[in-house]
C-alpha cells in the first residue's frame, strides 16, 4: 500500500471522505463515529456474556439455565411473602390468641384482622357466599342483620371453625327440619304455608292461615318459636322477618315444608390457621350485620 | 486499478482546550452558572413549616409516602397531573426559546453545559490557560503532569460527589440524611445513587463534555424543527468577514483569521463554517471576536446573534430588521399562547383544589340488601383525605328528597376522624324504611355531605340510592 491519502475518495459536495461503497452512483459518506462508541459496544457484549452466566438466560427443553447467582422472580416473590409474614408475625400471633369480643378495642389489630380476613374470605368463602358476601339462594347473605346461628363475632368464629351439618366435625352446628311431606297432608302444608306467609305480611289466604296457625303451634313452634321468631341456638330461622334463604313465595315455602332443607358448610378450623379464622370472623362481623 | 485504502469508521476523540475569554456573554454565563448551581445545591436545605406531622423541607419528593412538597404546595399521587402539566410547560417553553433564540437552553442552562463550564474553570485554574494545557497534554508523564492531573481530578471528584450528594437530599430530610451519610448509617440506595451520579458527573463533565452533546443527546437533532430563518442564533457575518486574511490588504474582509473564535469554543468547531449541529450557541465566540474587533478598531458583531433572514439586507448594506420582528411570529406566539394557557390552567386548578377531598363509591356487589325488618340498605365506600398537618373530624350527613337514614360502620356517631396527611376509608350505610318510596323505587338521588366539625367547611358528592325495583 502506498500513500493512503492518494486512494481516498472525497465527495466533492461536502468534502467528506466516502466509504467507497457505491450504489447506482450514490456514494456513502464516511462520518466516523467516536471510538468510545465502539468501546461501549464491546462493553455491552462483555456485559451480556456476564449476564448470561449470572442470571437465567438460555431456554432449554424444561425451563432455562439457572445462572450462577441463583436468581428467580418466583424466589423473589417467595422472599417478599416471607418478609411480610415476618413483619406481621406479632400481629398474627396476637390475632390467634385474642379474646374476640374485645378485638374492637385494639384498633391496629382490628384493622389487620379485617384486611387479612377479607383476603381469607375472597379465597375460601366467596365461592358460596359471593365476592360481595351477598350470598345466593341457599347460601346466606352475610351483609344483613339476620343470623341463623348467631351474629356475634364469637358465634361467627364458631360457625367458621366447625361448619354446619358436615360429617367431618362432631362440633358442627347440626339441626334438621323434618320433611313434613311425610307427616302432614298436602292441605295442612298449604295451611301452614299461608300462616307463615301471613307472619311476614305477604299476601295470603286468611282462612288457610288461621287453620295453619294451629298446625304451626303443634308442629313448628318447638324449633321456630311460638311467635316464629326463630332460635339461633338450633339454627332455626326467624319466619317473621323479610329475609328468606330459599324464598318466601308460596311454591318455595311449600317445597321447603314438604321436603325440608339441608344446607351444609364445611368446617374451616382444620383448613385455616386460628388467626385466619379469627380474621375472617372479624371481617364478616364488620360487613354490616354483626351483633 | 488499486483498491482504495479502507476508510477508518471510528475516530478518536479530538482534545479541546477552550481558551479563557471575557465579555458580556461570559459574564452572563458566570451569573447563570452561579444561580443554577446555587438553586441546585441549596434548595434541599430550605425549611418550610407545615405542622408537626409533616416534613419541614421546602422542596421534597417523598417517594416512600407518595408526596411531593413544593413550598406551600403539596401534591398527592392522584394530583400528578400538576407535575405532568409542569413538564408540558417545560417542553413548550423549550420550544418557544429555541424558535426565538436558538439553542439557548444548550448554551446557557443545560446541566451538561453548566457543569462542563465549571470543570473547565477548575482545569484552567490548576493547569493554566489554553496554551499551557496544550503543552501539558503533549508533555510526557512527569511528576509535574501527574501532580496537576491528580489535583484536577481530585477537585472534579469533590464537585462530582457534591453533585450526586445534593441530588439525594431532594428525596428525604436533608439534615438527617447528611448526618446518616457521614455516620455511615444511611440507606444503601442513598450511597449507590451518590456513587452513580458522582461517576456520571465526573466522566461527563471532565472527559465526555462535547461528546455528550454531539453523540448522546437527542435534543440537538430535534430542535432543528423549531428553528427557521428568523431564529436569532450565533452566526458569522461572512459577507463582512470574507475574504479573511491575516494581513490587512485592499479588498479583504474584517476577519483577520486570528482563530480566537475557534480557540474559545468548548465544542471545538469553527463558527465561520456556518450553522452546525455541534454548536450549542454558548456565545463565547461572540465575546472573543468582539474583543479582537475592538483591538483592531473595527465595529463589534462580526460574530453575533443574528437571524439568517437578515442576510440579504445586511449584504446590501441595509440595517437588519428589529429584533422584535424576528421574535414575534406565528410560531412563537403559538408556543407562548399554549404555554400560558396550560400555565393559567394549572394555577387555576391549584386554587380551586378542594380543601376537603373526598370520593364516594356506591357498592354494587350487591346493589342493595334487604334487612330483616324489610328496610332496604345501600352501602357506599367513602374516602376522605386530610391534607392538613393535624387530625380532623368530619361529620357525614345526607340530603335527599326521600326519607333516608345514614349510619357509619363501626361507630355510633356519624363523625369520622382522619389522621393527619392520610386517607381514611369508611363504609356508609343508607337505609330506607320498607314502606318508603326509595325502598321500592328504582333509583333515588341523594347527596352525601362531609363537614369539618371544627371549621365548618363542607363538601358533597352526589350519588344514587338503589331500591328493590331494579
Amino acid at each position: 500500500m502506498s500513500d493512503p491519502k492518494k486512494h481516498q475518495d472525497i465527495d466533492k459536495e461536502t468534502g467528506v471522505e466516502t466509504t467507497g461503497h457505491e450504489w447506482d452512483g450514490i456514494k456513502e459518506l464516511n462520518n466516523p463515529l467516536p471510538r468510545w462508541w465502539l468501546w461501549t459496544f464491546y462493553l455491552c457484549i462483555v456485559w451480556g456474556v456476564g449476564y448470561m452466566i449470572a442470571y437465567p438466560a438460555w431456554p432449554l427443553i424444561n425451563g432455562a439455565t439457572a445462572g450462577v447467582l441463583g436468581y428467580s422472580t418466583r424466589g423473589e416473590v417467595a422472599a417478599e411473602i416471607d418478609r411480610y409474614k415476618e413483619q406481621n408475625a406479632d400481629l398474627t400471633s396476637a390475632l390467634a390468641e385474642v379474646e374476640l369480643a374485645s378485638l374492637g378495642d385494639d384498633e391496629a389489630l382490628n384493622r389487620f384482622a379485617v384486611a387479612a380476613g377479607g383476603a381469607v374470605f375472597r379465597t375460601n368463602c366467596s365461592q358460596c357466599h359471593g365476592s360481595g358476601a351477598a350470598g345466593a339462594k341457599g347460601y346466606p347473605n352475610l351483609l344483613d342483620d339476620d343470623w341463623l346461628w348467631g351474629g356475634t363475632i364469637e358465634d361467627i368464629a364458631y360457625t367458621v371453625n366447625h361448619g354446619i351439618r358436615n360429617e367431618t366435625d362432631l362440633d358442627a352446628h347440626w339441626s334438621q327440619m323434618p320433611a313434613f311431606g311425610d307427616v302432614l297432608e298436602k292441605e295442612e302444608i298449604s295451611q301452614v304455608v299461608h300462616y307463615v306467609m301471613s307472619l311476614s305480611s305477604t299476601e295470603h289466604d286468611a282462612t288457610l292461615a288461621t287453620a295453619g296457625a294451629v298446625i304451626f303451634d303443634e308442629q313448628c313452634s318447638s324449633c321456630h318459636g311460638v311467635n316464629a321468631e326463630g332460635d339461633t341456638s338450633m339454627g332455626a330461622p326467624n319466619l317473621g322477618d323479610a329475609i328468606w334463604l330459599y324464598g318466601g313465595d308460596e311454591a318455595t315455602l311449600t317445597e321447603t315444608v314438604t321436603y325440608s332443607r339441608f344446607g351444609v358448610m364445611p368446617a374451616w378450623g382444620p383448613r385455616l390457621t386460628p388467626s385466619d379464622v379469627n380474621a375472617v370472623a372479624a371481617y364478616v362481623h364488620q360487613l354490616g350485620g354483626g351483633e | 486499478m488499486t483498491t482504495p485504502q479502507p476508510p477508518k469508521l471510528f475516530a478518536p476523540q479530538e482534545p479541546i482546550f477552550p481558551r479563557r475569554v471575557s465579555g458580556f456573554f461570559r459574564t452572563l454565563k458566570w451569573w447563570i452558572m452561579a444561580v443554577t448551581l446555587g438553586i441546585y445545591y441549596l434548595t434541599p436545605w430550605i425549611r418550610w413549616d407545615r405542622g408537626p406531622a409533616l416534613p419541614d423541607q421546602a422542596v421534597l419528593i417523598d417517594m416512600a409516602h407518595r408526596r411531593f412538597y413544593f413550598f406551600w404546595i403539596e401534591i398527592w399521587p392522584h394530583e400528578f397531573y400538576f407535575v405532568a402539566g409542569l413538564l408540558i410547560m417545560a417542553g413548550l417553553g423549550l420550544f418557544l426559546f429555541t424558535s426565538a433564540l436558538g439553542r439557548v437552553w444548550c448554551g446557557y442552562a443545560c446541566p451538561q453545559t453548566v457543569w462542563t463550564d465549571l470543570f473547565i474553570l477548575v482545569e484552567r485554574w490548576i493547569e493554566g490557560d489554553r496554551n499551557a494545557r496544550v503543552r501539558l497534554w503533549k508533555a510526557g508523564w512527569n511528576f509535574r503532569k501527574w501532580r496537576m492531573r491528580i489535583t484536577k481530578w481530585a477537585v472534579w471528584l469533590l464537585i462530582a460527589v457534591a453533585t450526586g450528594g445534593a441530588w439525594v437530599f431532594y428525596f428525604t430530610d436533608a439534615p438527617t440524611l447528611a448526618r446518616d451519610l457521614i455516620a455511615g448509617t444511611a440507606h444503601p440506595v442513598a450511597y449507590s445513587t451518590i456513587a452513580v451520579l458522582t461517576a456520571t458527573t465526573f466522566v461527563f463533565g471532565g472527559f465526555m463534555r462535547e461528546q455528550i452533546c454531539i453523540y448522546m443527546c437527542p435534543w440537538p437533532r430535534i430542535q432543528g424543527a423549531m428553528m427557521d430563518d428568523d431564529t436569532l442564533t450565533v452566526a458569522y457575518r461572512d459577507w463582512r468577514g470574507e475574504p479573511r486574511a491575516k494581513k490587512r490588504l485592499e479588498g479583504t474582509g474584517d476577519c483577520i483569521d486570528c482563530m480566537a473564535c475557534v480557540n474559545v469554543c468548548p465544542m471545538g468547531i469553527d463558527i465561520r463554517e456556518g450553522q452546525q449541529m455541534e454548536c450549542i450557541t454558548c456565545a463565547l465566540c461572540i465575546d472573543a471576536c468582539d474583543d479582537v474587533m475592538t483591538k483592531i478598531g473595527k465595529p463589534r458583531g462580526l460574530i453575533d446573534y443574528l437571524a439568517l433572514a437578515d442576510e440579504p439586507e445586511e449584504r446590501a448594506g441595509k440595517p437588519p430588521k428589529p429584533v422584535w420582528k424576528h421574535v414575534l411570529r406565528t410560531r412563537t406566539v403559538l408556543y407562548t399562547t399554549l404555554w400560558s394557557l396550560i400555565g393559567f390552567g394549572l394555577v387555576f386548578a391549584l386554587f380551586i383544589r378542594a380543601d376537603i377531598d373526598l370520593t364516594v363509591e356506591p357498592v354494587r356487589n350487591p346493589q342493595y340488601i334487604v334487612m330483616s325488618d324489610g328496610s332496604v340498605r345501600n352501602t357506599y365506600t367513602l374516602r376522605l383525605r386530610n391534607k392538613h398537618g393535624e387530625p380532623r373530624d368530619f361529620e357525614i350527613s345526607l340530603t335527599s328528597d326521600a326519607a333516608l337514614q345514614l349510619s357509619l360502620e363501626g361507630v355510633d356517631t356519624n363523625v369520622m376522624t382522619v389522621a393527619p396527611d392520610s386517607t381514611t376509608q369508611a363504609r356508609v350505610y343508607v337505609i330506607s324504611a320498607p314502606q318508603d318510596a326509595a325502598a321500592t323505587m328504582g333509583t333515588t338521588a341523594l347527596r352525601l355531605w362531609v363537614e369539618d366539625v371544627e371549621s365548618g367547611e363542607r363538601a358533597h358528592r352526589d350519588t344514587v340510592f338503589n331500591g328493590k325495583d331494579q
